[in-house]
């Protein structure tokens, strides 16, 4: 019993440094030396300070962006540091009340009529709490309001919008899709920043 | 579009499965691999120090005591680590110790392979805890898994058992390490992050605080899909933009999650001297796979008519899915996550529709034996294998044989006791937590969806599977205590079981087939075990699949909210 104690102490030990200390520290050289921009979390910065990362959803509430989707990470929402999905099901009554009112409201924002659908993913939480995907349906009622609140033409909002348009790998893999994050990016580059 | 996908991941898993079997063949079987000149030098080393004897076979006895051995030293070093969390490095943002219970419920959770999570990790763990501590078992684990299947392949195939030490060793060593190295560049190059930095905080382009949880997160995420761990980095696991970035990732992942459970299987057809004996277990889960996948697909494209009443447009739900999986990556990751015991999810199961969360909760009832787990599929569909083969010899009036050895009292005994003790572990507790306030205080929805959580919670500990409808709060002592002891039992109460049989069926004599015997390399024997799997599952769990599932199926289609 001692003896297979001690053998299983050494070999874990042993096992222990290579997995846990050799192989992940190897994996960290190698992010830093070549993919230096991935590992640290695709960051986007203005000057020297971070401003985004274009993988993490943040949340846009003014009129001139594209909005991301409701999201139920920490208690406002988009918490980077509590990434959770609403955890609903199809007969909770909470879900049903929190889409009712996410419904009125896209509609309120977007100038919708009562009788107009609106995108499901516009009104449910995303998986994570950080998705950063919209649906193109989505992202083109959207267009409307966000070139009003610019004041500039839909059609150059539309460019914006087909040119982030993000397509499946090969036409197989994946789906057709819009990033908040780099849409919204693109937006202030090319027509300036909304001076509130 | 999606189908396409589909096919196209079946193929790669079988390509890839076959090739990668061969060579699990050649590494156990003492053959010589490409990587000899780099690995066995430092295996011998380890070996040495260790004062491992590596030629000899072990008993039933020394197997399992090696074995438990090393696992129970493997929980109380991983409770050690997160019990005492704050006193060691890496820990920038200071986070506290865990409780008792909780770090008791992770320990045994990573340990089983289950990564049962009641933390979230970017709020809990240290990136020590997370690298050290948990990353070393989702090694180990799956170590200990296939080495457990290796030694009842060897066990069936007339060969000693072997060494518990050196094919876990083996196996981490030669398989998941060098997989796991090329797996996490690759992971690297499509944005999964690997540092060691605090937390990152942004000044939002509409000027608002947000703080990026960081961490080596593509190490661990490379080796907790290829070793079915399925224990995410994150709180959301593989749905979190920083482990699972885009679709290339996610095809990935899905594939390695079944890569070495079908890898094994080629192997033993290896083993066997049959490449059949193989193929026909294949084909069994391949069947069994197919028909749950259709009925996550068929479930979840059906959509939340209740929403579309609210004004929202007709089509699959999206809540609890991330745009870039949308209903074709969710329901194939959510069948190959819970058919294999990884445990890893992409989207929420809590929001799934409800039949489609009952399939996901009957994958995990057979036994995880549908692919299942590295090493934990094969000797649990051995498990079907072996009790099929005992029917048919029965119906036939003929001596019951598996590759002509005699199957008796004592195989059937075991398989018996792995086949009961997860499945009375799962209703046993779903029963204590569904008539106690400590049980339904954890609930995040009410109804039949409710108790489904309770249920999911216990089938996924007792299976080893490790997902969850997470709404559950399942952070309590009430929680962590019995969902630990569920996980435990699921995990030993089927390995040493195994292990008996495989030492019993080793020292038998084989038999030679003649034309009468009854063989198990066609595509009778591949339908009759499937079958075999459905029935047993579907008697055991059908009642808690009505209360659950099913009710609130029904429930739904009247209207009733809860």
């Amino acid at each position: 019993m001692f003896k297979e104690l001690e053998k299983s102490v050494l070999l874990f030990s042993g096992l222990t440094v290579i997995c846990a200390l050799a192989y992940p520290l190897t994996i960290n050289a190698i992010g830093a030396g070549v993919f230096a921009d991935q590992a640290k979390g695709s960051l986007v910065y203005e000057g020297k300070m971070p401003i985004a990362s274009t993988l993490i959803a943040q949340n846009f509430t003014q009129p001139q962006y594209f909005h991301p989707r409701p999201s139920a990470a920490g208690a406002d929402g988009y918490d980077g540091t509590s990434s959770s999905g609403s955890n609903l099901g199809y007969t909770s009554q909470k879900l049903h009340d929190a889409v009712k009112g996410r419904v009125e409201a896209y509609r309120a924002e977007n100038n919708l009529s009562v009788s107009q659908k609106v995108p499901m993913d516009a009104v449910t939480t995303s998986g994570s709490g950080l998705d950063p995907h919209i649906t193109v349906t989505n992202a083109t009622i959207q267009a409307k309001r966000v070139a009003l609140s610019r004041g500039i033409e839909e059609s150059k909002v539309i460019d914006v919008l087909h040119k982030n348009t993000q397509k499946a790998y090969w036409g197989i893999i994946g789906e057709e899709k819009v990033n908040v994050v780099t849409i919204n990016l693109t937006l202030d580059r090319e027509f300036g920043k909304v001076k509130i | 579009m999606e189908v396409l996908d589909m096919v196209l991941f079946a193929f790669t898993v079988v390509v890839f499965g076959f090739f990668i079997g061969n060579y699990v063949y050649k590494i156990f079987d003492g053959k010589k691999t490409f990587l000899d000149p780099v690995i066995s030098p430092l295996e011998n080393a380890l070996f040495r120090i260790s004062g491992i004897n590596t030629e000899k076979s072990q008993s039933f006895k020394a197997y399992t005591l090696s074995m438990m051995v090393f696992n129970l030293f493997g929980i109380f070093i991983l409770f050690f680590i997160l019990f005492f969390q704050s006193g060691f490095w890496l820990n920038p943002q200071n986070f506290p110790n865990l409780s008792w219970h909780l770090a008791l419920n992770t320990a045994i959770s990573f340990v089983t392979n289950t990564n049962w999570q009641s933390y979230g990790g970017e709020s809990t763990m240290s990136y020590f805890s997370q690298m050290v501590g948990l990353s070393v078992q989702n090694f180990l684990s799956a170590a200990t898994g296939a080495a457990i299947a290796v030694a009842l392949m060897r066990g069936l195939t007339g060969r000693g058992i072997g060494n518990f030490y050196v094919d876990m060793t083996k196996t981490t060593l030669r398989l998941l390490l060098p997989l796991s190295i090329v797996y996490a560049v690759f992971l690297l190059s499509q944005g999964v992050i690997q540092n060691l930095s605090p937390y990152v905080e942004v000044t939002t382009i509409e000027g608002v605080k947000q703080t990026l949880a960081m961490g080596p997160v593509a190490s661990q995420e490379a080796i907790k899909m290829l070793g079915t761990n399925g224990g995410g980095f994150f709180n959301v696991n593989s749905a979190h933009p920083f482990e699972n970035p885009n679709e290339l990732t996610n095809f990935i992942q899905m594939f390695s999650i079944f890569l070495i459970p079908v890898a094994l299987l080629f192997a033993y057809g290896k083993f066997a001297g049959n490449r059949r004996e193989g193929i026909a277990i294949f084909g069994a889960m391949a069947l069994l796979f197919t028909l749950t996948l259709g009925s996550t697909y068929y479930a979840e494209s059906q959509g939340n008519a209740m929403l579309t009443q609210l004004g929202v447009e007709a089509g699959p739900s999206m809540e609890g899915k991330e745009v870039r999986f949308a209903l074709g990556a969710s329901s194939l990751f959510a069948t190959v996550t819970t058919a294999a015991s990884c445990g890893a999810v992409n989207s929420m199961h809590d929001s799934f529709s409800p039949l489609a969360g009952g399939v996901l909760m009957l994958q995990m009832m057979v036994g995880e034996v549908i692919f299942g787990g590295v090493g934990a599929g094969f000797y649990g569909m051995m498990i079907y294998v072996l009790l099929s083969m005992f029917m048919i010899g029965l119906m036939v009036g003929k001596t019951p044989m598996y590759l002509g050895k005699k199957i008796e009292a004592y195989e059937i005994k075991a398989v018996i006791i792995a086949l009961l003790l997860p499945s009375a572990a799962i209703l046993g507790f779903s029963a204590i937590a569904a008539n106690c306030a400590d049980g339904l205080a954890g609930l995040n929805n009410a109804g039949p969806h409710g108790l489904g959580e309770i249920l999911y919670a216990y089938t996924s500990a007792a299976a080893n599977n490790g997902s969850a409808f997470a709404g559950l709060t399942a952070n309590t002592p009430f929680y962590n205590v019995t969902l630990a002891i569920a996980m435990f039992i699921g995990r030993f109460g089927v390995i040493i079981p195994m292990i008996a049989i495989a030492a019993s069926m080793s020292n038998k004599k084989t038999y030679a087939l003649s034309s009468g015997s009854v063989k198990s390399d066609n595509m009778t024997f591949t339908i009759f075990l499937a079958f075999t799997v459905l029935i047993l599952g579907a008697l055991t769990f059908l009642p808690a699949l009505t209360f659950t599932a099913i009710a609130e199926h029904v429930l739904m289609l009247s209207g009733k909210l809860f």
